[in-house]
């Protein structure tokens, strides 16, 4: 009888042990997964790309469809104008509304705010494409790099909001008080003392607004539209990268579908280096 | 923190100064206008902000206007996509684009779910960073490179593999479609899985971090192994931030357009099969929106951005609503 109970009792044990190893092994296969696909994109994006990318590709205007050579020197300009012009509408409505959300708590108004740039977030890309597409280049009655920029901003918006919050969240209100008892004004308390103090998170989440933008398309295909010439007129259609990837990509050339590659490997760096940049930025915050 | 802000700095500075009875008096009339101005200038900022989603709903009502006008709600459940006709329904679209964002989440939640318990409860805490800064990366690749890499690598691959299915299950109506195109539903879900997976995988981790450590220890205490003690303490005590989790990676999956565009296949029949190709509202509005050449099309399309504005919408709501609820807003939704 004893026997029968002991041996049971040590199946059961080896029973969840096995459960335990098969749980472990099904764990550490999901992880491989999700690492493999990365590798496996980045892989092929410098595998193809570096190959393809060469001084010519980077300086160069790009040539009529089928001719060989060229490059995408207009579509890297245009992206970076059209990128800036919304970075310089989107920070101050984002910082602004973050400093008065946590500077200035308000029973509604802040709460509210923070709730839609929450939503905001869920918000496709390609409905910010149309909702630019109504508002500024009905009325504008063209494509135009500055509808882009809108459309931009308009997805920057609610990410340097939610980063600043957290940011300003950090600051420990003993050094706002510290300022405010030496008799300085709250404003000057907030731009002198809380900005500095939380400059590195507020950084961050700027470059992570403009790399979120910087590799979006869908918003581009009916607000900038592209521009196979040189163009820095923000009134007229502008050339962008993600954007030149989509028509590169869905055209029929192969020297097309290589520049795509080439066009791609750029963006992947831009977006690497941003993340490798913000993580240095936010280590060394920890660290001190 | 509370209170009329432009009274706290005066009046703390003053405290020690003076008799605190005068400064009171004082004060009342005394407005600082650099705060006042500073408060006005971030309130109005503040404002901006909701205006700004105000505009944004009436824009696409305004341009949805005469197609909404002319179809009504036979919009949504209309079959017929035919612009030379002038007959719009999105009905085929809608249906493609749920089946796509709920077959890949499908295949994604399982792996993010377990690749989620893994880097929260099995890797070291120093080893942490290491696996899953790469999942974070992939969160952060435009979805454009995704629909480069699904349309030259992936989808000659799931090609291969619906021949296979159809040659040896193709009696089977999911497995019954147009094998050869590679183009279709399932590349569709399966790039979407694909895009998902660190997104779900990164919210997830961080909402098993805060399941309370003594919660896991009374049961590893118990004698439970390790495995016991998340299946049947920390995923039931995380399982509404889970679930936010995955609502928001489905509201991410179902207004997802470029990479979509590229694998999905873009036809506006009705879907039979896992291999038949269809669009998404999302890649919809992408492909035909500057071909639209009149009116009416360009307010259908617009119609159909506001249907998906719509599903992205409350979708969104539940998830914000569900991981709100479980962390009090205290979870990073950007890595």
């Amino acid at each position: 009888m004893d026997a029968l109970k002991l041996e049971t009792r040590s199946q059961r044990y080896l029973f969840r042990k096995a459960t335990e190893r098969f749980a472990q092994i099904g764990m550490v296969l999901c992880t491989a997964v999700t690492v493999f696909f990365l590798l496996t994109i980045l892989g092929y994006v410098i595998y193809h790309g570096a190959s393809a990318i060469d001084w010519e590709f980077l300086t160069a205007l790009p040539l009529p469809a089928g001719e060989t050579g060229g490059g995408i020197a207009n579509a890297l300009v245009g992206s970076v104008l059209v990128v800036a012009v919304a970075t310089l509408m989107a920070i101050p409505i984002g910082l602004g509304a973050a400093i008065f959300i946590n500077e200035f708590p308000s029973a509604r108004l802040g709460r509210t705010v923070r709730f839609l740039a929450e939503v905001l977030t869920g918000v496709p890309s390609i409905v910010v494409g149309l909702f630019a597409y109504a508002l500024v280049v009905r009325s504008m009655g063209s494509f135009s790099g500055f509808s882009g920029s809108v459309a931009y901003a308009f997805i920057m918006i609610p990410i340097i909001l939610i980063t600043s919050h957290e940011a300003f969240r950090l600051v420990p209100s003993s050094l706002r008080e510290a300022s405010l008892a030496l008799g300085v004004p709250k404003w000057r308390t907030i731009l002198g003392v809380v900005l500095p103090v939380s400059s590195r998170a507020l950084l961050t989440g700027a470059v992570l607004a403009v790399s979120r933008a910087l590799g979006e398309a869908a918003p581009m295909l009916f607000t900038a539209f592209g521009n196979p010439f040189w163009n820095l007129n923000l009134k007229k259609p502008i050339a962008t990268v993600p954007l030149l990837i989509y028509t590169y990509a869905t055209g029929p050339y192969d020297d097309w579908h290589k520049k795509a590659w080439a066009a791609s490997f750029v963006l992947m760096m831009v977006v690497l280096f941003t993340s490798v940049l913000t993580r240095a930025f936010l280590r060394g915050k920890s660290h001190e | 923190m509370n209170g009329k802000p432009q009274a706290v700095g005066p009046s703390v500075g003053r405290f020690f100064t003076n008799p605190p009875a005068r400064v009171v008096h004082h004060d009342v009339h005394v407005i600082n206008w650099g705060d006042r101005l500073f408060y006005l200038a971030t309130r109005a900022l503040a404002i901006c902000v909701i205006v700004l989603v105000v505009l944004l709903a009436l824009d696409l009502f305004r341009g949805a206007w005469e197609a909404i006008g002319q179809f009504g709600l036979k919009f949504l459940v209309g079959t017929t996509w035919d612009p030379v006709a002038r007959q719009f329904g999105t009905l085929p679209t809608i249906i493609g684009t749920l089946v796509k964002a709920f077959i890949g989440l499908l295949l994604a939640v399982p792996i993010s779910i377990g690749s989620a318990v893994f880097i929260a409860f099995y890797v070291p805490k120093w080893l942490r960073p290491m696996i899953s800064y790469p999942v974070e990366l992939l969160a952060g690749i435009p979805s454009i490179v995704f629909g480069l890499w699904g349309l030259f690598v992936m989808v000659p691959v799931i090609r291969a593999v619906q021949i296979w299915l159809k040659a040896n299950f193709g009696w089977f109506f999911l497995f019954n479609g147009p094998a050869v195109y590679g183009v279709g539903v399932l590349a569709g879900s399966v790039i979407l899985a694909i895009m998902i997976i660190p997104i779900i995988t990164a919210i997830s981790r961080d909402i098993l971090l805060t399941v309370p450590r003594p919660q896991i220890e009374g049961m590893l205490a118990l004698g439970a192994t390790k495995w016991e003690a998340i299946w049947k303490v920390a995923l039931p005590y995380a399982r509404v931030g889970l679930f936010g989790a995955v609502i928001l990676g489905l509201g991410r999956a179902i207004g997802e357009t470029m990479a979509v565009t590229m694998v999905g296949g873009n036809s506006f029949d009705l879907i039979h099969s896992l291999f038949d190709p269809v669009h998404s509202m999302a890649s919809q509005i992408a492909s035909e929106f500057t071909e639209a050449t009149y009116n009416l099309y360009v307010s259908s399309l617009i119609y159909v951005g506001l249907v998906l504005f719509g599903i992205t919408m409350i979708i969104s709501l539940c998830a914000q609503f569900l991981i709100w609820r479980l962390s009090k807003g205290r979870v990073a939704v950007f890595e």
